[in-house]
């Protein structure tokens, strides 16, 4: 076992104990969703479109039905499903409604929109059938970028949506900011572009449907991070009631986003199981996990800054326009994004005048979803780097001049009409420069035969957005809470169910040890139960954070609640006070007695006329919780260390440094997983992934040749560091911890190639850094 | 991503897999380790009806050294190369780290690479680098043909398709050579390689055109390799490209050839 | 056309009737129900497909199961016995060398074929052989650990026998 490096509330909070997950994964013993195998099952494929604007003229599948193998194909009129559409409550100026067909109808999209479903024998002779379908476009002009998409006369990807916007809102604008920047002393602009990217879970999206006559359900099994909404949607495609589609899912190869929003491949596969009563699989393959999957973070800033002489931020005026390609994602939309940059972004600044324009045009792109961070890991880097310019600009170390505009005095209100609760702002950024120093990257960066940089990113990450943050975005389908239900069973064991959903983050694990610190129990004797519509209440998953802080705490809630109960059982069987019971090591102690809980598992079940009079059988007890206000914030400073290669343009990171507060740490160990992965995502953003098209929209990285994900020889080592500031209205103190790697990854990473190119007079400010761009920048000096 | 249906043949000897080839024509294709054909295939970018598959063939693997000539079989694989100590051709060894990456390099055989004629793989930089002769046989008998010959354009070779290749032939030493690239990331195919060797004043160089592109040095002889890599990069015909243009092209052959050549004087 | 393949996997010898064209990998996983082998990309690159033909750490995407009769195969089943995890597993457990663990088979197959031939591997030796695969959720950092404090056990195990043996 790991050592614990501290411990809070009990034995096991703040323990890295051994994860629950791993033996079974590490055998090979897992279950994802393509080790599933039924009796009888079919595989799908899809007949997907090679034009990335076309009218749809003809799906001829004559041809498919005679290749061997093959047992049926369908195209959008065959199935006839509903569509898919996702709203937010905002009037016709601000948001326009798109619907998204689980098949495309009159009008292909983007290169990779699904067209008909192919269903074979196995996944072999489906792709046979796949090729042999002839389908009939008529091509129209495709939008393949942001400002062609918003060019006067530009081509409409919805007719419905002029001038390609989706959502055009101006969230806030601070009366007399022109003022401010007229009669600031030094005012700065960042213009960034930053390249769209795939969440890129290593397991592929993919589904298992079949209906059961006994059960009267369509049953999916799904790798996907919102198994109800998965069942909400699917039953209106389909035209069933809820209760006839039970949603589970296997284990899942990582999600990060991509799988937070309903797909339509999964609504295909199960409508053709639905109608042909045999188990239908449909496994994504890579070239269209990488080409027709959803995508994210393709975004356009103009930001511009006004500091006072001594380096105070006066204000901050912004328009964001974020490429969502072809369709809004359910349950988001394509407000996703902007909405999430503009209502953050003054961050852990004191910000005093604030003005911002969120856009997100639709284009002729696979459509996006939020992923991992969502638009802060852009927005973070932009503001960074208008600290960084800002510091050029007036004279000031960019480090000293953050220092005098972090917030430090919480509880904060910004000017975003957010309250931030407490953090250590000032203080992670005091030990993630200590410590670079210590080591001795200072020094390094001015040995002149070299060229590195040092860059910084400060920032915090609001956590567990509760029902009334979610619904200040008005999402007309608003997440926030979590319900949680315990259950005791016989000889003393622990059920409990989360309505989050773990991809890798062990919740089997830091769910257990939360429970069993609140019961007293050892944490193996807890079973988490997630994953599964017929026996969840109903959750929102896991995304944005939102595990340990809103699940956890209902999971906590859950089993206080149900202690409370084994207390008042315990001390009517001891005949002691119920107030002076404790739960104790397995038990309840009452006075000097001391009464096992498998004892009183056997009364509540067995015996249940020896309980007092008004407590019925059975252990059970069931809470929810959701996050008022705000929600909380973890926070971060990244410090990163990298050398460029003049002959090359070559960049290597040869330092990173995170000091990471996301409060009390269930379990530390996962919490550095959680930042060491984040931050390779936010590094490969930075400095590698893109998805690019080229003019007629055609998708240019179809493969991991072109689609250049990092491996162990590109992502270094990183030093972590621990603050602590508990949150004071989550059950455990404890923040979220799922994305603030990859948040301040990409800003600390641009910040430092920036000043290593500090002697050249040239900035980047795009990302993926070009590699020609730092060879040019470096070539006049070599 | 599975690839279309085909034959599969296993060929026992190399008359045997001449033989299947004739018979089968054009439809077949012969597999050795697989590494970039059964990608293809995945992608049903290559289909070949008929599959011939070579690994089975006793004799073709192997490095053989006579006097000053090195022999390696077409089925020797970049990791048997790697750990081989080949004294002074030890350059062939050290550039097999640029070869993919480890399980890529326990199957990937050197025939295989040449064969493919990827104009960036360092098989083929070092074949013509080192003026190696590539030994076929067909249905006529064997052959030999310089590498500089064997290379006609980007995936396409003088092998004819009934035609195997047996075996790959270095005639001399080649104590200072060296072959470097670079990539934005390991492993990857280079965005361009310098393969340079010392003993000839050859400059060969992947990423710059259809095939491995011959500079030859003689004529810098005497000249600051600083000179020479510039010089050799002033000679080459280059276009802007999407992503990539011909000035950092040319400035990526400048370093990489410099980087070679004191590579290759460390020895 | 169907073709006849025996296939010897972890020990185990299996006779196949199966298309030619079926890669190893789906054969081990959709006929042999050996599903701890997994499926990232194939084309060579994420390496979730690692096992060790004759022990050496190979793609399973890139090969058909035809090719590879009279070769002995070892998947991630083969590496923990009755139940218990074998040393390099319980390795990347305590290092936490895993989170969903989708990339885990492939990265432990690759490291026990390699930690095979070469025992005494350098750090930076190790992240290169890592960085033959894949992996999305941990940034490889606990992956490298996990392997090189494997090796480093295995290597005082050794020595420890060989002492033994030697007093
Ligand atoms: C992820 C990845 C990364 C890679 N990186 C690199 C790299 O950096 N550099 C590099 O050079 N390569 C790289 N490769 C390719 C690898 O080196 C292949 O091994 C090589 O290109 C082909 O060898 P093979 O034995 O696998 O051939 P196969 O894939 O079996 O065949 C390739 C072609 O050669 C033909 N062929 C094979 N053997 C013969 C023969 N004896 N006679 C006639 N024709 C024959 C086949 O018909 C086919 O057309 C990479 C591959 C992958 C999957
Ligand atoms: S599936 Fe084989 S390497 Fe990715
Ligand atoms: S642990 Fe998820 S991909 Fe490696």
């Amino acid at each position: 076992m790991v050592e614990p490096r501290f411990r809070r509330d009990g034995a096991w909070v703040g323990a890295s104990v051994p994860r629950r997950e791993d033996p079974r994964l590490l055998a090979g013993r897992g279950r994802f969703v393509d080790d599933i195998a039924l009796p009888g099952m079919l595989h799908a494929q899809f007949v997907r479109s090679t034009e990335a604007h076309a009218e749809l003229l003809a799906v001829d599948l004559d041809e498919v039905h005679a290749v061997p193998g093959v047992v049926a194909a369908y195209t959008a009129a065959d199935l006839d499903l509903a569509d898919i559409t996702a709203l937010l409550d905002r009037p016709a100026h601000e948001f326009v409604p798109t619907a998204m067909p689980v098949l495309a109808r009159d009008k292909v999209r983007y290169v990779g929109e699904p067209v008909a479903v192919v269903v074979a024998k196995d996944p072999y002779a489906a792709e046979d059938g796949v090729e042999a379908a002839v389908v009939e476009y008529a091509p129209l002009e495709p939008v393949v970028s942001d400002l062609g998409a918003l060019a006067e006369g530009a081509p409409l990807v919805h007719a419905e949506a002029p001038r390609n916007t989706l959502v055009d809102v101006s969230l806030f604008a601070t009366e007399g900011i022109d003022d401010v920047f007229a009669e600031a002393h030094t005012v700065v602009e960042v213009r960034t572009k930053t390249g769209r990217q795939n969440a890129l879970p290593l397991e592929t999206r993919g589904v298992v449907a079949d209906w059961d006559d006994r059960d009267e359900q369509l049953r999916v099994q799904t790798c996907s991070q919102v198994p109800h909404q998965v069942r909400t949607v699917l039953a209106r495609c389909v035209g069933l009631d809820e209760k006839q589609v039970r949603v589970t899912v296997p284990d899942m190869g990582g999600g990060f986003g991509q799988k937070c929003v309903v797909g339509r491949e999964e609504i295909a596969a199960a409508a053709a199981a639905l109608r042909l009563r045999r188990p239908v699989k449909w496994i994504e393959d890579r070239r269209d996990a990488l080409t027709a999957a959803f995508l994210a973070r393709e975004q356009r800033y103009v930001v511009r800054a006004a500091f006072s002489a001594d380096g105070e931020i006066l204000g901050l005026d912004a328009d964001v326009v974020c490429d969502m390609g072809a369709y809004s994602c359910y349950p988001f939309t394509a407000g996703i994004e902007p909405l999430m940059a503009s209502a953050e972004m003054p961050g852990v600044y004191r910000v005093p005048a604030y003005r911002v324009r969120g856009r997100a045009v639709t284009t002729n792109k696979a459509p996006t979803a939020p992923y991992r961070g969502v638009s802060r890991p852009q927005y973070v880097m932009v503001v960074e780097r208008v600290f960084e310019k800002a510091a050029r600009a007036l004279g000031i170390d960019a480090v000293e001049l953050r220092r005098r505009n972090l917030i430090t005095v919480f509880p904060y209100t910004g000017v975003n009409d957010i309250t931030y609760d407490p953090g250590s702002y000032l203080e992670s950024l005091d030990l993630c420069e200590k410590t670079l120093r210590e080591e001795g990257w200072f020094s390094r960066r001015s040995d002149e035969n070299r060229v590195i940089g040092i860059g910084f990113a400060c920032f915090s990450e609001r956590t567990g957005y509760g029902s009334g943050a979610f619904a200040q975005r008005k999402m007309q389908v608003v997440p926030g809470f979590d319900i949680s239900e315990i259950r005791m069973d016989l000889n003393g064991t622990v059920s409990v169910t989360t309505g989050t959903l773990s991809h890798g983050q062990s919740h089997e694990t830091t769910m257990a040890q939360i429970v069993a610190d609140r019961l007293g129990v050892p944490y193996d004797r807890v079973k988490i139960v997630q994953g599964d519509t017929d026996r969840i209440t109903y959750g929102w998953g896991s995304f944005a954070s939102r595990s340990i802080t809103i699940g956890g705490s209902a999971v906590a809630a859950a089993s206080v609640k149900l202690g409370d109960q084994l207390k008042e059982i315990a001390a009517h069987l001891l005949s002691g006070d119920p107030e002076a019971a404790v739960l104790e090591d397995g038990g309840v102690r009452v006075g000097s007695s001391w009464l096992p809980f498998a004892e009183i598992a056997d009364v509540a079940y067995l015996k249940a006329h020896l309980l007092p009079k008004g407590v019925g059988p059975g252990l059970a007890a069931t809470a929810s919780f959701d996050v008022g206000g705000d929600g909380t914030f973890s926070n971060a400073t990244h410090g990163c260390v990298v050398e460029l290669d003049p002959g090359t343009g070559g960049v290597e990171i040869l330092r990173y440094v995170c000091v990471e507060d996301c409060g009390v740490a269930i379990h530390p160990q996962v919490v550095e997983g959680q930042a060491r992965g984040g931050i390779a995502q936010g590094i490969a953003g930075a400095l590698f992934e893109e998805v690019r098209y080229d003019e007629a929209g055609q998708p240019l990285a179809p493969s991991f040749m072109e689609y250049k994900v990092p491996t162990a020889m590109e992502i270094p080592d990183v030093r972590i560091e621990h603050l602590e500031t508990p949150c004071a209205f989550t059950e455990n103190g404890a923040k979220g911890a799922g994305e603030g790697g990859t948040i301040g990854a990409p800003a600390a990473v641009l910040n430092a190639v920036n000043d290593a190119l500090r002697h050249t007079g040239v900035e980047l400010d795009d990302t993926p850094v070009r590699r020609e761009a730092v060879f040019r920048a470096l070539e006049v000096t070599r | 991503m599975k690839p279309a249906a085909f034959e599969y043949h296993r060929a026992r000897s190399v008359s045997g897999a001449v033989g299947l080839l004739t018979e089968l024509g054009d439809e077949a294709k012969i597999v050795a380790g697989g590494q970039s054909l059964v990608a293809m295939m995945n992608f049903r970018l290559a289909r070949p009806e008929h599959l011939v598959d070579i690994t089975h063939i006793d004799g073709l693997a192997g490095i053989r050294r006579e006097g000053d000539t090195l022999r390696i079989g077409a089925l020797t694989t970049h990791r048997a190369v790697e750990k081989a100590d080949l004294g002074d051709f030890a350059v062939l060894s050290r550039a097999m780290r640029w070869v993919g990456h480890l399980p890529i390099r326990t199957r990937g055989t050197v025939g295989g690479s040449i064969a493919h004629a990827d104009a960036t793989a360092e098989w083929c930089l070092l074949a013509v680098l080192l003026e190696a002769r590539i030994l076929v046989e067909g249905p006529s008998g064997r052959r030999e043909i310089s590498a500089e010959e064997f290379f006609l354009g980007p995936f396409t070779t003088a092998l004819e398709p009934d035609e195997l290749i047996v075996e790959l032939v270095f005639p001399r030493p080649a104590p200072r050579a060296a072959l470097t690239e670079y990539a934005d990331r390991k492993g990857d195919f280079a965005l361009v390689a310098a393969a340079v060797d010392l003993d000839t004043d050859r400059i060969v160089l992947g990423g710059v055109g259809p095939v491995p592109a011959v500079v030859r040095g003689e004529s810098y002889t005497g000249t600051t390799v600083r000179a020479r890599a510039a010089a050799a990069a002033d000679s080459l015909e280059l276009r802007d490209e999407p992503g990539i243009s011909a000035h950092y092209r040319r400035g990526l052959v400048r370093t990489l050839v410099e980087r070679a050549y004191e590579e290759a004087a460390r020895g | 056309m169907i073709q006849l393949v025996e296939l010897s996997v972890n020990g185990e010898r299996h006779d196949l009737a199966i298309e030619p064209r079926r890669t190893l990998v789906d054969v081990l996983r959709h006929d042999l129900g050996l599903t701890g082998t997994h499926v990232g990309c194939e084309h060579g690159i994420c390496g979730a497909c690692t096992v060790l033909v004759d022990g050496a750490p190979a793609r399973a995407c890139l090969i058909f199961a035809a090719q590879v009769e009279g070769a002995e195969i070892r998947t991630v089943e083969s590496l923990s016995s009755d139940g218990e995890l074998n040393d390099l597993q319980r390795c990347f457990s305590e290092h936490h060398g895993l989170q969903c663990g989708f990339c885990t088979p492939g990265m432990l197959m690759l490291a026990e074929g390699y930690l095979a031939e070469e025992p005494e591997p350098t750090t930076e030796e190790i992240r290169e052989v890592v960085a033959s695969n894949l992996c999305r959720c941990t940034g490889y950092q606990t992956i490298v650990e996990a392997i090189d404090d494997c090796a480093a056990r295995r290597r005082a195990a050794l020595q420890d026998r060989l002492d033994r043996r030697a007093s």
